[in-house]
Formats: structure tokens, sequence, C-alpha cells
């Protein structure tokens, strides 16, 4: 046997399938992602917690005096429910947007990470998928606050992380394909303004959409996060039917499709010249 | 060695060359970065793209990634036509990019443990391989050491290891030593030899004639988006540039005139501030060499190659 031989068996043996969508090349972005995450889990930890209890001590002790009930529930189990989507919103999509801006426009991760046998759909969907699981975990926290402030939640509660995970790729999603559609740090003054404020203010997550004036009514039905509000709140209070299940989810699973497609579109665009 | 699936029949027969481009040519708007380049590259050589910046070497670069596509031509790695096969020529080869972009938060051995699973490297080889590309960075102390800490030259070492985890088969460098002071580039050369001996095909470009003379069995000389000449540096230095090389150095007035003596009998010249430099300069003749005073003689260079074909300078 030449040197040449021996070095050439020595080497790995790796399939790839190009074009195909490999589910081997997402199990290393993710595992990417996990390794980075050690370094980062106090702060992230941190954050996940402490925000969305400050929100629970804040509406809950200082609204919840003044309000009671609301739309059938006492405050807390209307507001805990709904800061769960919130917080998962927050842990996915406000990552998706700027940690994905800079390492495209700042720390040239992406050029590293294409030069592997990856793609960028696999990329893409490796980041939102990682940034879903975390979001399934973190978004049951408040959950675990209200608990602590009274809220009563029934045996539905144990789907939560997963809607929360379908909620948390859902917005992921959208995170990566703003974080490509925008040129510059100073855009995102527009995003979280124009887009973050309206988007959990009107999905049901403080008072009920019903309140609100008939257009902006319809137009909550087109936010992905009062979807996800009424799924987490309907199974953790077992109000769901089939029919509710069937069309919140239908909406979230339709975001997640459109988003995963102009995600993977425009971030190709950045990436590859 | 990477595989193709079963029943493609893809993989390269023995003679088909590492890489091999025809007629590429990359335009932004109305620029043309690449224009119409042609290049071969066998096996177990290396070929240092030697070019001054902007000569089209980093798009180049960028083409044989897929991170950019070429406008026109073809571009062949390993057999597998790019972009369409990127992904599996991508699996066979590594990348070492011109600018750092490793995880600096991260640790040495985590940055390698990361790309061990992005190049794919088995479970079960995976330390193996991240311990193997430490030692060959001689960074086998510094698995703990967070990347901030290192030093530019183990930055750069550690950057270059991490694209043999997968043991490639072709190795892209785009300008390695660029940026870094003369003692860690030649830590760098070092490497680099390491790498030559072992057989590897590399494909390295830069701007530091140095680096090509000393790493390159060819090089192929870029500008203006092509390939202007290509050989064993030691050829075309005896080609151009002649054994030697007389430098005159004059006043600034006497610049022009010096160039139009040599010029007039057919000697290629290179001009620095106010030195002149003669390339063949063994056959200058003597009654002209007494006319042009005394020259300061030394060996040519690749730089002599470069600007008597180009004009230009290249580093």
């Amino acid at each position: 046997m030449t040197p040449e031989q021996t070095r050439a068996d020595a080497r790995p043996r790796v399939h790839v399938r190009p074009g195909r969508f490999e589910l081997d090349a997402v199990r290393g972005v993710v595992a990417r992602e996990w390794i980075l995450y050690g370094q980062s889990w106090r702060a992230t930890t941190f954050a996940a917690i402490v925000e969305p209890t400050i929100y629970l001590l804040a509406f809950g002790f200082g609204m919840g005096a003044l309000i009671g009930n609301l739309a059938g529930f006492s405050y807390i189990d209307f507001l805990g429910t709904g800061i769960v989507a919130v917080s998962v919103m927050f842990q996915s999509m406000m990552p998706a947007v700027i940690n994905t801006f800079i390492k495209r426009r700042y720390l040239r991760t992406y050029q590293a990470v294409l030069a592997a046998p990856v793609d960028v759909r696999e990329v893409v969907t490796g980041e939102a998928l990682w940034l879903a699981v975390r979001a399934s975990v973190y978004g049951c926290v408040p959950l675990l606050v209200a608990v602590a402030f009274g809220l009563r939640p029934g045996p539905g509660a144990l789907a939560v992380p997963l809607v929360a995970f379908l909620a948390g790729f859902a917005f992921a999603l959208f995170g990566i394909w703003i974080s490509s559609v925008i040129t510059s740090v100073r855009s995102m003054d527009y995003v979280f303004s124009g887009l973050f404020t309206p988007l959990f203010l009107v999905a049901g997550t403080f008072f009920p959409i019903t309140e609100l004036p008939d257009w902006v009514q319809t137009a909550a039905l087109a936010n992905p996060l009062y979807h996800a509000v009424e799924l987490i709140r309907g199974s953790v209070f077992g109000q769901l039917t089939p029919g509710s299940v069937l069309l919140h989810t239908g909406v979230l699973l339709g975001f997640i499709a459109l988003m995963w497609i102009l995600a993977c579109l425009q971030m190709r665009r950045r990436v590859i010249s | 060695m990477t595989t193709p699936p079963s029943g493609r029949g893809v993989r390269p027969a023995p003679g088909v060359p590492a890489l091999r481009l025809s007629g590429v040519v990359k335009r932004f708007g109305s620029l043309a970065a690449v224009d119409g380049l042609d290049l071969e590259v066998p096996r177990g050589t290396v070929l240092g793209l030697l070019g001054p910046n902007g000569a089209g070497k980093s798009t180049t670069m960028r083409m044989l990634t897929g991170q950019s596509l070429a406008t026109e031509g073809r571009i062949a790695i390993l057999g597998h036509e790019i972009p369409a096969e990127s992904k599996w020529a991508r699996a066979r080869m590594g990348v070492v990019p011109q600018h750092d972009n490793l995880d600096e938060e991260l640790t040495v051995e985590q940055n390698l443990r990361m790309f061990s699973y992005l190049y794919r490297v088995p479970r079960r080889g995976r330390r193996e391989a991240v311990a193997r590309a430490m030692r060959l960075a001689q960074l086998q102390d510094r698995g703990d050491t967070v990347v901030d800490d290192l030093s530019g030259g183990m930055r750069r070492r550690l950057l270059i290891v991490r694209a043999l985890l997968h043991r490639p088969e072709l190795l892209l460098m785009d300008e390695p030593t660029v940026g870094l002071d003369p003692q860690v580039r030649q830590e760098l050369w070092s490497l680099i030899d390491a790498l030559r001996s072992e057989g590897a095909t590399v494909l390295m470009s830069t701007h530091y004639i140095e680096e090509a003379e000393r790493l390159s069995d060819e090089v192929a000389l870029m500008a203006a988006g092509r390939i202007v000449e290509r050989g064993v540096p030691s050829e075309l230095v005896a080609k151009y540039a002649g054994r030697t090389v007389a430098e005159f150095t004059t006043g600034e007035e006497g610049v022009a005139g010096l160039e139009h003596l040599l010029h007039r009998d057919g000697f290629a010249t290179r001009r620095t501030g106010t030195t002149v430099s003669a390339l063949r300069a063994e056959e200058i003749p003597d009654p002209l060499l007494a006319r042009l005073g005394t020259p300061h003689r030394r060996a040519g260079n690749l730089e002599d190659v470069f600007v008597a074909l180009t004009g230009e300078n290249v580093e």
C-alpha cells in the first residue's frame, strides 16, 4: 500500500448529496449552536427568567388589582399565558434578527460555515430549529412563574412546549428573513419599533383583541403571535376545540412555510454573490 | 476519503485534475473582476496564485467555494461541477479564508469541535481529528485557551488546521499570511511546508513574492482577472528576468534617459523610485553598460517577472 493510499483510507467517510436538503448538515449547524450556547447560557437563562417575572410582577400586581377578570379569565391567568407566547417570540425572533445580522455582516460566520458541506437552506433551518428548541424551554419559564403567582393550569399545559416550539420556529424564521432584508444596524430601530411592538401588543397578550377596532381585530388574525397565544391559552385551560387547533396550527404552519422560503431566498442573496 | 452516494459514479478518474477553471468570468455590473480565467491544478501540487490586490484572486477563491457564482465559464473541483455539486466538493476540500472568522469567545478545542460537526467527521473520529489538528498547529497545550487570547500567528494556524479536520484532498488558502509579521509568516510557512511534504494539493493565493517562490511548485501570475503566465518559479525567473538584474540608481531627471537606452536595446526595465532595474542584465553589452554606469546586481525574482509581463508591481 502506498503512503498516498494510506492517507486516503485514513480520511473519514462522508456521504454528501449535492442539491439535497440533508439532516446531517442541519445537525452540524445545531451542534455548532449548542457549543456556542455553552458559553452564553447563563446570560440567556437570566434574561429568560427575569424579564417575564418582572412583567408578571408589574402587570399581575399592578393591573391585576384594577382589572380582576378579563374575557372570562382571572387577569393573572390571562396575562400568564399571554406572556408565555411573548416570551417565545422574544426568545426566538430577537436573536434571529440581531445575531444572524451580526454573524453575516461582522463576524463572517456564514462564510466559514458555507465553506463546509452545508448549504443556505440547512443553515437557516438549523439556526431556526435551535432557536425554537431554546424558546420552547425558556417559554415555559413564565408559565411556572405564573403558577407561583396563582395560575392553575390544566393537563393541557403539557402541550405548551410543543406550541412554543412551533411558534418559536415560526418567529425564528421570520427573524432570519428580516435580518437578511435589513442592510444596517440602524434599520433594526424600524424593526423593533414598527414590527415587534404592534406584534406583541395586538395579539391578545395583555388584553383581548375584541376590545380593539374591527380593522385591528382583522389585522390581528394575520399575526402569528395571536394564534400562538390562542393555542397556549386554550391548551393551559382546556378550551381548545378540534376546529380551533386546526385553524391556529394551520396558520402557524403556513407562516413557517412562507418564512422558510423567504428566509432561504433572501439569505442566499446576501451570502452568495 | 469522501464517498459519493452509491450509484452516482461520479468519483473522478485518477487523471482528473484537482481543479479546473475554463473561461471563467465574474462580472459585478460592468466590472469584470475575473475575465476569462483558465487554470488547472494537478493533484499533489502546490500552486501559488500570485497577483496584486484587485487582480481577481479572492473572487476566484469565492467562486471555488460556491459563495460567488461565475457569470460565464466552467469550474470543476475534484471532478465535481461548481456550483451544482459544490457541496460535494466542499466535503472533500478545506478552505482557509483571507479574513479570520474564528469564534473569538470559544476555546481552541471548541472552535475545532464545532467544525468537526460541520465537516461531518464521524462521531468516533471526532476527538482524534480535533487532537490531530491541535498537534499540527502546535496548539495542543492551548486547547482550553479562548481564541481572543491567542496571538495572531496562533489564530492563523488554528484557521488553517480548522480546514484540515476532515482530511481534505484539496486545500484552498486565500492570502494565508496577509497582515502577519515576518516571524509569524515563517511559522506558517513551516506548517504549509509540512502539508506539502504530505503530498497535499494546495491552491494558495498570495501577493507576497517570497511566499509564492518559497511554497509553490508552480505559480500562476494573475492580473486584471486572468492568468498572464504560469510555470515553475525558477523557470519563469530565468525566462523573463534572466540570471541577474542590474539596478541603476540615478537622479529623477536621469530615469527616463536610462529607460530609453535600455528599451532601445530591447531590455525590459522596472522602476522603483529613482532606481531603474534592467532584467536579463547578463546580456547587457559592455558598451551600453559603460554608458549606464555601475549597477547593483542581484538575482531576478518573480516580482521582476510580473513587472516584465504586466508593467505592474505585485506587492
